[in-house]
C-alpha cells in the first residue's frame, strides 16, 4: 500500500511543526523519514498514523483518503520509541490485544501469537510481563503487536533510540531482514543518518517542518538538494567557500590551477584512512580524508606547504534552488 | 536518630495512641454489655445505617466523577481547564460548615430551588438527600487527586498504541486506562469513604439532627455527649473508629498487592 501526503500542515499553538509537506512512500518500500529532534518528523509520522490532525493536507493509502479516518480504522502498525508495552498483560496478551479487539476465534488468535512470538525470537516468553523483559526484546514485542493484525503500513517512531548501541545494530539488522519477508510498506523514524543509511531504501531528510530532499541513500549523501542534508548527511568541510565532503578532496605537491594553497598542521591516523588537517593561506581551516596509502605516497609531513582540490567534477554539488521535492 | 525516633512516637503517642486508647478503655470501662446495649439501640442502629448510605451514595458517584474528572484534566485541552482544575480544591480550602450553610442557601425552603422541590413533594434540606449532597461534596476532590498524577505518569502511548490496534475509546478506557491507573482509583476511595464516614460539620448543618431519622454516627457521638451518656458517645466512637481502620487495613492491602512483583505469579515453568 502506498503512502502519499500532500500539503500536510500542522501547528501546535503558535509553532509551525509541518509547513505544506509532501511525501510519497512506495508501495512496499522501508523509508526514513530523518531529521534532527523538533524537525517534525515524528509529527509528520503521527499524521499518517492519525494520532495527530493536520491543520491542513490529505493523507492517502493507495486509493483510499484516510485524512478523516481516524486511528482506530485506519489498519496502521505503530510502534513507539518507548515500547508503549501495555504493563498490566503478559506478552501473550499484548501481542494478541488487536486480535482480540477484532473478536478473532481463539484458537486462531493462539495461532497467530505463536506465529507472531516465533518471528520476533519471544516464544519462551509469552507469558511474562513486559517489567520482565530487556528494552530489546519489550521492542520486538511491541513489533509483533503491530504485525499482529495486518497492517497495511507500518510505522515506527524511533524505534530503536532508548537502546544502547549494540542492541541498537541488531535490532536495524533484524528489521531490515524482517522487511525482506513481510514486505509491508514501513515508514521509520531516526535522527541518526548512520542508521537510516543502513536500513531504509528511500530516505527523506526533514528540517524546520519541511522536506529537504527525498531519495535512495546514495543519492541524498552524494547529490544533497541543499546545504542543510549535505551537513546533516555525512561530514563535510569548507573548501575556501565551498562545503564539500572530506573524501572528496584531493592533496597535490605543486601549485595547479584551482587548487589551494595550504599548510598541513596535523595528519591523524585512523586505521584505514587517515585525517589532514590543513590551514589554507587564505580562508578557512579544512581537513582532508585519505585512504593509508594516498597518504604514504604523499609522505604528508607536519608544516608542509601542499596544494588541495576537488577530488572531481565541480567543486561541491550544485544545490538545486527550490526545497521542495515530491 | 534516637532522638528522632523518640520524639516522633512520643508525638504520635500523645497525640493519637492515647486519646484512641482511652475512648476504648472508657467505653469498655463499665462492661462490654453496656457498650454493646448502647449501639444496638434503634437510634444507634439506625445512625450507622445512615452512615453507611450515605458512604455507599457518595463514594460510588465521587468515583465516577473523579475518574472522568481526572481524564479531562489530564487528556483533554478546553477553556476553563485551570478554572476547573483549582474549583476541585474548593471541599478542602472552605469549611463544612460553610459547606451545610451554603446547600441551604441554595435547596432550603427559601432557597434557590427550594420552591420547586416543595411544589414537587421532595425535600432536600433536613433529609437524606441534603446529607448526601453534603458527603459528596466534602470527598469530591480525592479521586480526582489520587488519579490525576497517575494518569500523567502512564502517559498516553498506551492509550495510542491501543487505538492503532483498533481499540475504540470505550474499549482503549476499560482495557488499557483503566487498568492502568487502578491504584490511584483505588487509594481515591478508600480516602473517600474514610471522609464520608467521619464527615460531621456540613452534614450536621443541613440534617436537621433527628434522632433515629437524620442522625449520622458522628452525628450520634455528639448527642449522646450531650445528653450526658459518656458510654453512648464512647461506644459510638468505637464502632467508627472499628471502619476507619477497616477501611485502613483495606488500603494496606491494595498496597501490598501492588508491590508484589508481577514475577512471582508467573515464572513458572519458564527459563
Amino acid at each position: 500500500m502506498a503512502i502519499e501526503a500532500t500539503g500536510i500542515t500542522k501547528h501546535f499553538g503558535d509553532f509551525k511543526a509541518l509547513d505544506d509537506v509532501a511525501v510519497h512512500v512506495p508501495d512496499g518500500s522501508l523509508t526514513a523519514l530523518l531529521g534532527p529532534s523538533g524537525s517534525g518528523k515524528s509529527t509528520l509520522l503521527r499524521v499518517i498514523a492519525g494520532l495527530e490532525e493536520p491543520d491542513a493536507g490529505h493523507v492517502r493509502f493507495g486509493d483510499r483518503d484516510v485524512t478523516s479516518v481516524s486511528a482506530q480504522d485506519r489498519g496502521v502498525g505503530f510502534v513507539f520509541q518507548h515500547y508503549a508495552a501495555f504493563k498490566h498483560m503478559t506478552v501473550r496478551d499484548n501481542v494478541a490485544f488487536g486480535l482480540k479487539i477484532r473478536k478473532q476465534p481463539k484458537d486462531k488468535i493462539k495461532a497467530r501469537v505463536e506465529e507472531l512470538l516465533k518471528l520476533v525470537h519471544l516464544t519462551g516468553w509469552a507469558d511474562r510481563y513486559p517489567a520482565q523483559l530487556s528494552g530489546g526484546q519489550r521492542q520486538r514485542m511491541a513489533l509483533a503487536r503491530a504485525l499482529a493484525v495486518e497492517p497495511q503500513v507500518l510505522l515506527l517512531d524511533e524505534p530503536f533510540g532508548a537502546l544502547d548501541t549494540r542492541v541498537r545494530e541488531e535490532l536495524r539488522d533484524w528489521l531490515r531482514r524482517l522487511h525482506d519477508e513481510v514486505h509491508v510498506t514501513t515508514i521509520f523514524v531516526t535522527h541518526d543518518q548512520q542508521e537510516a543509511m543502513e536500513v531504509a531504501e528511500q530516505i527523506v531528510v526533514v528540517n524546520e517542518g519541511r522536506i529537504e530532499q527525498a531519495g535512495a541513500p546514495a543519492e541524498v549523501y552524494e547529490k544533497p538538494a541543499t546545504p542543510f542534508v549535505m551537513e546533516f548527511v555525512g561530514p563535510v568541510t569548507k573548501l575556501g567557500e565551498r562545503t564539500v565532503r572530506p573524501h572528496d578532496l584531493q592533496i597535490v605537491q605543486e601549485a595547479q590551477p584551482g587548487a589551494l594553497e595550504a599548510m598541513v598542521e596535523r595528519v591523524v591516523h585512523l586505521g584505514f584512512e587517515v585525517r589532514a588537517e590543513l590551514l589554507p593561506t587564505d580562508g578557512p581551516a579544512l581537513s582532508v580524508q585519505l585512504t593509508r596509502a594516498e597518504a604514504e605516497q604523499l609522505e604528508l609531513r607536519e608544516g608542509e606547504v601542499v596544494w588541495v582540490r576537488a577530488a572531481y567534477g565541480p567543486w561541491a554539488p550544485e544545490f538545486r534552488s527550490s526545497t521542495k521535492v515530491a | 536518630m534516637r532522638a528522632l525516633r523518640l520524639t516522633a512516637l512520643l508525638y504520635l503517642g500523645a497525640l493519637l495512641v492515647a486519646p484512641v486508647g482511652l475512648i476504648f478503655y472508657r467505653t469498655f470501662e463499665r462492661g462490654v454489655g453496656a457498650a454493646w446495649h448502647s449501639v444496638t439501640t434503634p437510634e444507634a442502629q439506625h445512625a450507622f445505617w445512615l452512615t453507611l448510605v450515605l458512604v455507599v451514595i457518595a463514594v460510588p458517584l465521587n468515583t465516577v466523577f473523579g475518574v472522568a474528572t481526572a481524564l479531562l484534566l489530564e487528556r483533554r485541552e478546553f477553556r476553563g481547564k485551570s478554572l476547573l482544575n483549582s474549583v476541585i480544591d474548593l471541599p478542602f480550602a472552605i469549611s463544612p460548615v460553610v459547606v451545610g450553610l451554603a446547600l441551604i442557601l441554595v435547596y432550603g425552603r427559601t432557597g434557590w430551588f427550594g420552591d420547586w422541590f416543595a411544589e414537587h413533594g421532595i425535600r432536600i434540606i433536613f433529609s437524606a438527600p441534603g446529607m448526601a449532597l453534603a458527603t459528596i461534596f466534602v470527598c469530591l476532590p480525592f479521586v480526582v487527586r489520587e488519579v490525576q498524577p497517575v494518569l500523567r505518569e502512564v502517559g498516553t502511548e498506551q492509550e495510542e498504541a491501543a487505538r492503532t490496534l483498533g481499540a475504540s475509546p470505550a474499549q482503549t478506557f476499560w482495557r488499557i486506562t483503566l487498568p492502568a491507573i487502578r491504584w490511584g482509583v483505588g487509594y481515591g476511595v478508600v480516602l473517600s469513604t474514610a471522609r464520608a464516614l467521619g464527615e460531621f460539620g456540613a452534614v450536621a448543618v443541613v440534617s436537621g439532627r433527628i434522632s433515629g431519622v437524620t442522625e449520622t454516627a458522628t452525628l450520634r457521638v455528639q448527642e449522646r455527649f450531650e445528653a450526658f451518656d459518656p458510654v453512648g458517645a464512647y461506644s459510638a466512637s468505637v464502632v467508627l473508629a472499628l471502619m476507619g481502620v477497616a477501611v485502613l487495613l483495606f488500603m494496606n492491602l491494595l498496597e501490598r498487592r501492588r508491590k508484589r512483583p508481577r514475577a512471582q505469579t508467573t515464572t513458572e515453568g519458564l527459563a
